[in-house]
Formats: C-alpha cells, structure tokens, sequence
C-alpha cells in the first residue's frame, strides 16, 4: 500500500499483494485493507468477489489447475475435468476435505499451442491426458 | 539521451556479438520453457563453455511455431532444431562449423515463407530482458527521432497515412482515434495499453510482452508524444506473470537510460508508464470497464459516448490501444506510413498476428499480411489438420466471433471479410476444428462462456445468456424441440441489438455462424437426437428409450 502510496486506485493491486502472501481474501484482511486505503467495505468486498482471480476460501496444500480455454476445450480439457473430479471426488473450484488437492479451472493461461494445459502448483504441462492428471494426484496423496 | 547514445550502445552490442563465431538462440516462451527450455539453456551454456569455439547462448521471445518446440536455432547458418532436448546439447555445439545435426532438423520453410514479419520482427532475436539487444535491433530509434524531428501533428499524419487500424478486434483506424484525444482540450490525458488478453484460445499479446516489452514501451510514448499525454498505463491479465515481470524489468531498464521519466532525450517531454493488474475479468478488456478496473473499481462498461477520447480515465481524455496496435507504432515511424500502407489488403493494411491452434499440425504463432487467404493460411503455414481428419471450420475472434466453414476459406483475411461472413477479426485468436468437433457443443460452450463472463449490468446479456444456454443445453441433452430452435434465433437476435457493451453485442455470434453454415447439425441433435461429431453424450434420451423399452 505505501508503494503506490495509499492512493485509493490501488485496491486491486493491493488486494493481489494480500492474496501472493496468503493465498486467498479473508474477511478480516478485506476490512484492514478498506480502512487503510479509505475505500468503502461495500466496495473492497464487491472488487474481491468481482474478479475471478480472488479466492475468498484458502487453497489445498496442492492446486491442479485445468486450462478450459477454446483451444483446451477442444482437444478434450473437459475430460481432465472430469477425470480430475471423479478420482477426488469434489467438484471444479472445491478443495478436497483433508484440505491436500484444490482442484481449479481456468479461462485460459496461454499457452495454447499446447492444448490441453494444466498447471500443477503453477508450473505448465502440455499435451497432459487423463492418466498423468490422476497420477500426479497419486503422487500428492501418498504424500 | 541522443541519438549519438543510442548509436554507440548499438554499436557496441555489434561488436561484442562479433566477438562470437555462433550464436544460439534458445526459444524460452510459455510452450517452449513448459517442455524443459530452461535445463537446455544451461545445458548448452555447458556444453559451449567446454567447446572450443567461442559461442553465445541467448535466451528469446517465442519463435512461432510452438508445437515443435522446444526450438533452438544456430545463427549465422540460421539453422532450426525441434523437439530438442538437454541431452542434444553437446550434438548442437559439436555440429557448429560442420553438417547440422541430423535428427533435431526442422524443415518449415514453407511455414515461414508466407509470413511478413513486423510485430514479431524481433522475436527469436533478442532476449527480452536486455534493453542493449533491443537498442541494438533499431529500438527507440523511432521514439528519438519523434521528439526531435517531428511534431506531435506529424506523427498522427504518418499513422493516419499508414491506415493502421486498432488490432484489438474493432479494427478503430489508430490515427483518427489519436487525433481526437490530442484535439482534447484538457491538460491532462492519459495513454493505456490494453493488455487484457482475456480471449481464450489466443495468446500473441502474450508473446509481444514477455518477447519484446520494449516495442510496446516505445510505441506508448510515441503515442504519448502525439496526443500530449505524461501518463501511460499498462493493463495486462494476473494470468501472465511473466508477462508482468519482463515489463517491470524494461520499464525500469527504459528509466534509468532515461528513456522514460522528466525530459527524454534533452526534450520538455515527460512520459512515464506504469503496469496495472487484471484480475481474471473477460469483460475488462472493453475499454470503458478497463476503465473502471485501473481506477480500482468492478470492471462494469459504461454506456458510450461520452468516449475515452474524450472523457476516460478520472474524466480526462485517454487513449487507449490494444498491444499489437502499439508493437506496429515504432516500425511505422522507422519507415514511413507509405511503407505500412503498400502491404494488405485494400482496407485493411500491414501485417496480423495470428494465434493458430485447435486440430492443425503446426500450432504456433503467425504474422501474415492482410488478405491472406485462410487457405493459405491453414493449409500451408499451419500444415493442414493432422491424423488424417477433415477440416470443419475455424474459428476467430474468440467468445465474440464466428465459425468460418470448409468452402468459404478462399476469402483473404481482412476485418470487413471476415465481418460479412459473421464472425470478427478479434485480437486474433484462430482455432480449427475437425470433424470430431461438435459445432453445436462448441457454440454452447461460448455461450456458456460469456455467462459466466457477463459482469451483470444490463439485462440482455446477463438473463440472455443465461437463456440461451439453457436452450443449448437441451439440445445437446437431445431433448430440444424446432421450438427451442426458434427462441434461440430470437434471442439472439434480441440479445445483439439491445446489449450495453461489446461482450453482449456479439455474444450470439458463434450461434449465428454455426446456425447460419452448420444448421443440420442442430436438426440432427434435435430431429434425429444424434450428434453427427459423438461429442454429444445425448443420456438424457437415451435413458428415456432405456425405460420405454423397460416398460
């Protein structure tokens, strides 16, 4: 905040230093950050659920993210999906309940040329079928 | 600053190249670095090191075409390798001098020979993270000779004479746009650069900003020279974390050269940029909720006019231009309008990137000059569709635009072509489909899309959508009706006239285009209850003959 010197145009770039350093938005970090940039609450709340980048829930300890942008979705991303889905048994944007596997969808991180993408806490694989998404679950399991 | 500087540093960025017999430069963009760009790096780096010859290992901005990466190409010899791995390393310094390595060979010369090289000029050249590499190459050579050779009206008359016009979709001609903000009364205007690529299948901003930051940097200040404004943002997507360090590294590089900051170059010109964050909001890249975004609001879109032009940001007069738009600016200056204007089509002029991918053989990146035909550029620079299936349509301008079938390919692309034949330029995204695509499910999955990306404002869009998905559903459900099919005409048509913004004007289009070339395929889904493609699971109809013969 004292970087872009408590301006009140700061609030998005604020609340995305706050979600980098804890992983999502919690109630009591919205309010701190309203009060100090003197926006309303109404207003910080209505930015934080706004945008699909912020997480008002805390992540797993694992994210796999699934790619669903047009080029992933046409080389078959909805599969992952639902493999993903049926081997953790939540469904897309939930947590698991021991809280290890997050399992996301997103609109598109482009890198297109190698379709279908998933990102597995954060780093990009290519041309991923159904079976290297579930073994890469296995592994994070047996953890 | 001076050009005198600017000459020397270039000069000396030539001699210390000569100094090496080879260059090597190694492709580490998203789909490259994915596959182990990195390790090759320091593999070859290695391997150079041990070798006799003196070698320089760089690292680049995307070489295009990303499906055979990872790719390293050895210059002089300006030889490619594909699918090359750490283990190739000591081949590749082995071979240098000698026969190329056998097995790594990629032969795309009919790839490249199509494509005309502007925006990407420098991609696979330089490393995006040294301003030397970009001075060296021409860079900022444009943006000096502005401040001290043209006036702020000359410059627009050399974009206007160029007919650039806005790469961002709409296809705005850039210098009739940067003429009414520089008429703007007001003293203080703003300059931003779109770079919410939010199209999903599409990703040449990307590359142009993790590639060669630099080129957009120098085209924002030129434009800042010529509307008179001392402010520039750049919006660019959280989704691309790269993207947004390698700006922050060339903004800070441009500062302390003094290429940006309190009186560039000798001149009473101030300029200074700085980068905002998207978060994940398709709706932020109409300029009115982009807007409303950087001054920390929810990305809703404003009825127009009042236009940015002239009242945008915090009210004053803002220009704003997609990524591309500005990555042409600096070629322009450096070679005259006339020159821009001699290549494309009759209305559309100079170059387009294209993000080409889907069901085609090379995926990748292409810049082609305008009025291409989409054969061409399909069949040739993209290699056809793979694993012996047959081409259906491709689709462009992402969420906003159309699917373009099989016997319409021989049109050139420009942005009235593809206008009439219902769908949009768009910022260039180009997915192609085989006959394993279903054109029913892919306009549902749009729709599907742009309900979910509907910021809510207005009615049409928000409960619109919704709607037609809801009809969409059921006929890929199998249990649509002719009725359904009628509601989803009307709706769409509904929709298109009555929307606030962008999104929701041109939201139906993909189920315009499909319904307009692919319409048996949605009596087949709703007559027959079968999916011509099998994409369509159809359950819901299947378990009801299931309990009819039960019964």
């Amino acid at each position: 905040m004292r970087k872009n010197g408590f301006a009140r145009h700061a609030l998005i770039e604020t609340l995305h230093t706050v979600q980098s350093s804890f992983g999502y938005l919690d109630d009591d970090s919205i309010r701190f950050v309203a009060l100090s940039l003197h926006v309303p609450l109404s207003q910080a709340y209505g930015v934080a659920t706004f945008y699909h980048y912020f997480t008002l829930k805390p992540p797993g300890k694992h994210t796999v993210t699934v790619c669903a942008g047009t080029a992933c979705y046409i080389k078959g991303a909805d599969k992952l999906i639902a493999a993903a889905e049926k081997r953790l048994c939540i469904k897309q944007g939930q947590t698991t309940p021991d809280g290890n596997v997050s399992l996301m969808v997103a609109r598109c991180v482009g890198a297109c040329s190698r379709a279908p993408v998933a990102l597995c806490d954060g780093e990009v694989v290519g041309e991923v079928t159904p079976k290297q998404i579930l073994e890469q679950l296995e592994r994070w399991t047996a953890e | 600053m001076t050009i005198e500087e600017l000459e020397q540093i270039a000069k000396n960025v030539k001699q210390e190249n000569e100094k090496y017999d080879y260059e090597i430069n190694v492709c580490m963009d998203l789909a490259c670095a994915s596959q182990g760009a990195d390790k090759l790096k320091d593999a070859l780096v290695k391997a150079a090191e041990a070798g006799a010859k003196k070698v320089l290992v760089r690292r680049t901005g995307c070489m295009g075409p990303c499906s055979h990466g990872p790719l390293v190409r050895v210059d002089p010899e300006e030889r490619l390798y594909r699918r090359v791995n750490a283990s190739h390393a000591e081949a590749i310094v082995k071979s240098l001098g000698g026969a190329p390595v056998p097995d790594l060979q990629c032969n795309l010369d009919e790839h490249f020979d199509k494509q005309v090289r502007v925006v990407l000029e420098n991609a696979g050249y330089i490393d995006p993270e040294r301003i030397d590499d970009y001075i060296a190459r021409d860079g900022y050579k444009a943006l000096l000779t502005v401040l001290t050779e043209m006036t702020p009206s000359g410059v627009i008359h050399r974009i206007t004479e160029s007919g650039l016009r806005g790469r961002g979709g709409g296809g705005y001609p850039t210098g009739l746009k940067w003429g009414t903000v520089a008429k703007a009364a007001d003293g203080v205007k703003y300059v931003v650069c779109n770079g919410d690529e939010g199209d999903p299948g599409a990703f040449m901003d990307r590359s142009v900003m993790e590639g060669d930051p630099h080129r957009v940097i120098e085209g924002m200040a030129i434009a800042a020279y010529a509307v008179g404004a001392n402010k520039g943002f750049i919006y660019v997507r959280a989704e691309y974390p790269v993207a947004v360090s390698r700006l922050t590294t060339a903004l800070r590089e441009a500062r302390r050269h003094g290429l940006l900051g309190n009186n560039i170059c000798n001149t009473p010109f101030n300029f200074d940029v700085e980068i905002r964050l998207g978060a994940g909001a398709f709706v932020c890249g109409e300029e009115t909720a982009l807007i409303a975004s950087i001054e920390g609001r929810r990305g809703t879109p404003k009825p127009r006019p009042p236009y940015p032009a002239s009242s945008g940001l915090w009210g004053k007069p803002t220009l704003i231009n997609n990524v591309e738009t500005y990555a042409n600016i600096a070629p322009i200056v450096r070679n005259g309008g006339k020159w821009f204007f001699n290549m494309g089509s009759e209305r559309s002029k100079g170059t387009k990137v294209f993000a080409l991918t889907g069901k085609i053989a090379n995926t990748g990146l292409v810049e082609v000059p305008m009025g291409i035909k989409l054969r061409e550029i399909i069949e040739e620079i993209g290699g056809g569709v793979p694993d012996g299936h047959t081409f259906k349509a491709v689709q462009t301008g992402g969420p906003s635009g159309g699917c373009i079938p099989a016997d319409m390919l021989d049109v050139g692309v420009s942005y009235d072509a593809l206008l009439k034949m219902g769908s949009i330029m768009g910022s260039g995204g180009m997915i192609v489909m085989d006959d394993t695509s279903c054109m029913v499910n892919v306009a549902r999955f749009f729709i599907e899309f742009c309900m979910t990306e509907s910021c809510g404002k207005c009615i049409p869009c928000r409960a619109g959508t919704a709607q037609m998905f809801t009809l969409l559903t059921r006929i890929c459900d199998g249990v649509g009706t002719m009725d359904d099919l009628a509601l989803l005409e009307d709706l769409c048509s509904t929709v298109k006239e009555t929307s606030l913004c962008g999104l929701g004007q041109t939201a139906p289009n993909p189920v315009l285009s499909t319904l307009k070339y692919f319409r048996n395929e949605y009596i087949e889904h709703i007559v027959h209850k079968r999916c011509p493609a099998g994409v369509c699971a159809m359950e819901a109809i299947k378990s009801e003959i299931h309990s009819e013969v039960v019964a």
